[in-house]
């Protein structure tokens, strides 16, 4: 069974924002909402550096912790989904998200924050028939056994999608290739390529 | 953790099977795209250990960017796995112990003391206690604490018992309703509060007679029962709980519910934590407070539902305030026979203390 996983190479990210605009586009997102972001770190200096950012679809994901509804849920490629019919905008789940993912139509007096939107891994979400799911969540292209826009559509291909195997050995390749020493995480000279900082196949 | 860790030798097989596929595959005219030195020569030198650092500690400097128009926070909420770790390890499981700790003891204390009843029979005499205005302010109070403590203890507890119990349609409309009342009602109750607290505060400036009375506790240690003004020590107690904690709950309960001020996320993390401890506080002392107004002890429950006390209770309970207003006691006859007249029960008497 897959294990889905994005991953950004950050010494490919242009910042060329068409993984937002694809997302967007993808899933006719509501205005406002913007499921992916890309965020520059050190914009204008040499050591300028940008990043693409969505839902990560985490193993020990904080939104299904603390959700007082219960509405997020796993599935079997281990992509977070949650049911909007059970949200109730409280906004717990963007209390807790690391990346920021979670996101509310609206910010209105006495919590009225609306139905919670996030990425979905292009994977939709739980309806009755397809054209609600579009309606509610976008598109499900993992069901017509497409990986999400976004990746798809990364032109540096910094952005990967897909199985954290897949996802893992490509960047393992690139870090090779590159021959620095760390797989480019890092200037640390000490730093030697068997501890990477990110290995999207270990666990914890 | 996987720094320390050392890749185990299969990857290090793997990695090297790879460069090996890798030097096999890319013959010489290919060989200047690949040349690792090249490209090591023209990549970003700026992904230092220091920007992870500081992506880790949430901080955000003057040149982070975020093309998100509404999202000006950072790259990694560092403080949302600790919200988490508070919520979900402490303030649950603890809320959880405090208020059925206090179910629990309330029950022992009920089964094996009892009801503290009259020490002597009613003298049919009665006194005015609380007036029209403070018993409607705070039965209103005290109905909204009600469905505030349930809403929130719903949406605190709520997904463990009733979402498997009733089905996701009934629980989905169930929790949306917690959160709903618990919203709207919310600065209601915070408002009341403050009115009734300011209402009442004259009766329960703290003084000497209170420290016997706690020093007594209450009339649990030793015979008899402590003296006692109009308020007694354990009143006083709840009123300056709810005057302080009760008010904090209150604001950082604004914090929450007005998400439209541009509070920070972290802001609302702390208000949150604050908001859960003192509420859950409170409801476990809110037990206390409604058993003995109503099934601890014999004639309190009538001074809030009718406003008058019997003579016996006030003698019992409050032997100070007793002894400031015994000449003004009417015969319940008497009072039965006014209110028919007036036909709105206003207070005839009137001596709140």
């Amino acid at each position: 069974m897959a294990q889905m996983k994005f991953m950004c190479d950050a010494e490919r990210c242009i910042e060329c924002n068409g993984c937002v605009t694809a997302c967007k586009n993808a899933n006719d997102v509501e205005w406002g909402i913007q499921r992916r972001r890309v965020v520059t770190l050190d914009d204008g200096e040499p050591s300028e550096v940008s990043i693409s950012v969505a839902c990560m679809h985490c193993d020990d994901a904080p939104c299904m912790a603390v959700c007082p509804t219960d509405c997020f849920y796993k599935t079997d490629d281990g992509i977070v989904l949650h049911d909007k019919d059970l949200c109730i905008g409280c906004g717990y789940c963007l209390y807790a998200c690391p990346f920021g993912a979670p996101q509310f139509p609206k910010q209105n007096a006495f919590g009225e924050r609306g139905k919670m939107d996030k990425c979905t891994f292009c994977a939709g979400g739980p309806a009755e028939s397809k054209e609600e799911e579009y309606e509610k969540y976008g598109a499900n292209r993992i069901a017509e056994g497409k990986l999400p826009l976004c990746a798809e559509m990364c032109s540096t291909k910094a952005l990967l999608a897909g199985d954290a195997q897949t996802v893992a050995d490509i960047f393992r390749q690139r870090v090779v290739q590159r021959g620095h020493p760390d797989g480019a995480w890092s200037d640390n000279p000490q730093a030697a390529a068997d501890s990477l900082a990110y290995d999207a196949t270990r666990q914890g | 953790m996987i720094r320390t860790n050392p890749w185990p030798p299969s990857w290090q097989g793997t990695c090297l099977a790879l460069l090996l596929a890798l030097v096999c595959l890319l013959a010489p005219p290919a060989m200047a795209q690949a040349e690792p030195e090249r490209e090591a020569a023209t990549a970003v030198v700026g992904v230092t250990p220091d920007t992870w650092r500081e992506v880790r500690s949430g901080e955000v400097g003057p040149n982070f960017r975020d093309t998100r128009a509404d999202s000006n926070y950072n790259l990694i909420n560092a403080s949302g796995e600790t919200w988490r770790q508070l919520r979900n390890r402490w303030v649950s499981p603890f809320g959880l112990i405090a208020i059925g700790g206090m179910f629990a003891v309330i029950a022992i204390f009920y089964v094996i003391v009892g009801r503290k009843d009259l020490s002597e029979p009613r003298t049919g005499r009665k006194l005015l206690r609380w007036p029209l205005v403070v018993r409607s302010i705070h039965w209103t109070v005290a109905s909204l604490f009600i469905i505030l403590a349930l809403s929130g203890l719903n949406l605190l507890y709520g997904k463990f018992v009733f979402r498997s119990l009733f089905g996701d349609a009934v629980w989905g409309s169930m929790i949306s309703a917690s959160k709903i009342a618990h919203n709207y009602l919310g600065p209601l109750f915070g408002i009341l509060l403050v009115i009734l607290l300011a209402r009442v505060l004259k009766h329960n400036w703290p003084n000497r007679t209170d420290l016997a009375w706690f020093k007594q506790g209450g009339g649990l240690v030793g015979k008899g029962h402590p003296d006692a003004g109009f308020a007694n020590g354990g009143e006083k107690l709840w009123f300056w709980l709810l005057a302080t904690v009760g008010l904090v709950v209150v604001a950082s309960g604004l914090v929450l519910d007005f998400p439209n001020y541009g509070q920070s996320r972290d802001t609302m993390q702390w208000a949150n934590i604050i908001h859960a401890v003192g509420a859950l506080g409170l409801t476990a002392v809110a037990l206390g407070h409604i058993y003995i107004g109503t099934i601890g002890s014999e004639g309190s429950l009538e001074g809030m539902a009718t406003g008058y006390v019997d003579e016996t209770w006030a003698k019992d309970h409050h032997n100070l305030w007793y002894e400031e207003v015994k000449h003004q006691a009417l015969p319940e006859d008497q009072l039965m026979a006014e209110k028919t007249a007036s036909g709105d029960g206003s207070e005839t008497a009137s001596r709140p203390g």
